[in-house]
């Protein structure tokens, strides 16, 4: 009955390896999830090549939203913002391992909305960002 | 306990969250659950006697009026209120402070004017009143809460002073199930000369509440809290503020005479109520007033303080939660919860595995838990059909919960 709490779900949440902030950092963004008041900063440092170097998060939120967080770092480290650009939904779904009803979407969803909101330049997140 | 026949007449109580797990639905001051009486009195409402009312002659539209009525007139009883012309329908709690800032509001307010709220209020008792400010300057000032979740009086005196022209507040707290001395407030408000709006939604449905005793101006409650249908709920006001004030929304039923450019409004209480109302649902919140007449309100609140002095004894075993809020004794059945360890959404999306529905969230009170210095809470909310077992089954889900996180 645990499936959503799957064992690297929870060792993300309690031991999260890019939980940090970067100071100094090229690109960061901070939103909120309105519904249940999660907020989620990430920082980037890219490349001259435009390639991600280094990904931190902070802020605070349920283990769906923190762990996809950490892993949504460790995974673009490496990744040319313009593959940033193109990650989807089930992006985040298949680094998770889960299936997740519409409401904790929005939980596991907020790390990519920031980090899409933050590589584009944008003034505020939307979740159009984050639709297929 | 008497809790058992009660469990009987919700049949949604009967079902499994899924096969093999029954439900328990510990999350009524979000919503309640409503009775068969209140399903069968809507159903029978569609099939016998669908029509308009007010205006037909026909019978249908003679006995939906009837029972349209008749529903106005139980709720008037049931709240203690001296006239029909005193119950407002509208959509919920939030529809009905929203009348009051716009009509009485915009009408009697004026720049500089005080009204005070508290701290720990509803957003329905919050932003219609900062609309009301960024439009008129009117000041806002806030009764604050002390760290065991009660409302500093002596703080609220020296606000008196101010001569505020309203003061508008919560009879209930839906976070810290604090439930405040209306009465007491609601003289101190007259005695400086001001009027009050009771924010009643977590009140009327769970203790006794009579606009007479407390003397309120106002006072709002929504019928889905309180075992009748969603989308309907009312406002009292006492007659002569309301003759006073100008009608809220325009159209059909609110009107005595309409002209191509000028328009007399209808009597009271249509004179608030534009358009077909949902009259279905008005039906169905009388069948609630019966129903919950027929139990006695102080037999319902018997059952919620032995479940939330049962419920808060048995969560002092894990120290991993603090709870928001006073101690029972002077508090409702809400049992709001935080954990170092593990994020409310977590441990709801967890206790939900164990069939248990709580809330998760800053349940509409985002300054409250700014106030405490938490993001969100764990909300279980108890009514008549909860049990002691369900508590237990509460505990065990918690236990689950710290395991899983420790």
């Amino acid at each position: 009955m645990d499936d959503l709490y799957r064992e690297i779900i929870i060792e993300r949440y309690k031991d999260p390896q890019f939980k940090k902030e970067l100071d100094p950092h090229d690109i960061s963004f901070e939103d909120e999830n309105p519904l249940c008041g999660d907020q989620l900063r990430v920082d980037l440092r890219v490349d001259e090549t435009g390639m991600i170097t280094d990904a931190g998060f902070s802020g605070h939120g349920c283990a769906i939203s923190q762990a996809s967080a950490d892993l949504l770092m460790e995974s673009i480290i490496g990744k040319n913002i313009e593959e940033v650009k193109k990650m989807t939904k089930q992006d985040i779904l298949d680094l998770l391992g889960i299936e997740l009803g519409p409401v904790r979407l929005k939980c596991a969803l907020l790390s990519l909305k920031v980090v899409k909101a933050g590589v584009y330049g944008l003034g505020e997140a939307s979740d159009a960002l984050v639709e297929d | 306990m008497k809790v058992k026949s009660y469990r009987a007449d919700f049949p949604i109580l009967m079902r499994d969250v899924k096969p093999g797990l029954p439900l328990v639905y510990l999350d009524s001051a979000a919503t309640s659950q409503k009775p068969e009486v209140v399903i069968t009195a809507m159903d029978n409402y569609y099939r016998s006697m669908n029509a308009n009312i007010h205006r037909g002659v026909h019978t249908l539209a003679e006995e939906a009026t009837a029972a349209y009525e008749s529903a106005r007139a139980k709720i008037s009883r049931f709240i203690d209120a001296g006239s029909t012309r005193e119950v407002i329908f509208t959509r919920n709690t939030t529809e009905s402070i929203n009348l009051v800032a716009y009509s009485w509001g915009r009408k009697f307010l004026k720049d500089g004017d005080v009204v005070i709220l508290t701290e720990m209020e509803h957003h329905a008792n919050l932003v219609p009143w900062q609309i009301l400010a960024s439009e008129k300057n009117i000041k806002l000032e806030f009764i604050p809460v002390s760290d065991d979740g009660l409302l500093d009086l002596a703080a609220y005196k020296d606000l008196l002073k101010l001569e505020p022209k309203l003061v508008s507040f919560t009879h209930m707290s839906n976070v810290l199930g604090t439930i405040n001395p209306a009465k007491e407030i609601i003289d101190l408000a007259h005695l400086a000369g001001a009027l009050t709006l009771v924010d009643a939604a977590q009140s009327v449905p769970h203790f006794p509440v009579s606009v007479k005793d407390l003397d309120a101006d106002f006072l709002a409650f929504s019928a889905h809290k309180m075992c009748g249908p969603t989308a309907i709920g009312v406002l009292y006001g006492k007659e002569n503020l309301l003759t006073a004030m100008p009608p809220f929304m325009g159209g059909g039923d609110m009107i005595r005479k309409v002209a191509l450019r000028s328009f007399s409004p209808n009597e009271l209480p249509y004179k608030f109520e534009a358009g077909t109302p949902a009259i279905a649902e008005v039906i169905g919140f009388g069948a609630a007033v019966d129903y919950l007449s027929g139990i006695g309100m102080e037999n319902v609140q018997a059952v919620e303080e032995e479940l939330i002095t049962y419920a808060m004894e048995q969560v002092r075993q894990f120290p991993q939660i603090s709870l928001l809020g006073p101690d029972a004794g002077s508090k409702g059945g809400v049992l709001s919860m935080v954990m170092d360890i593990a994020h409310p959404h977590d441990v709801a999306q967890i206790l939900d595995q164990h069939g248990i529905a709580v809330r998760a969230g800053h349940h509409c009170a985002m300054p409250l838990h700014t106030r405490f210095q938490v993001p969100a809470s764990t909300r279980a909310s108890f009514y008549l059909y909860n049990t002691p077992e369900e508590v237990d089954k509460l505990m065990a889900g918690l236990a689950h919960v710290i395991k899983l996180f420790s």
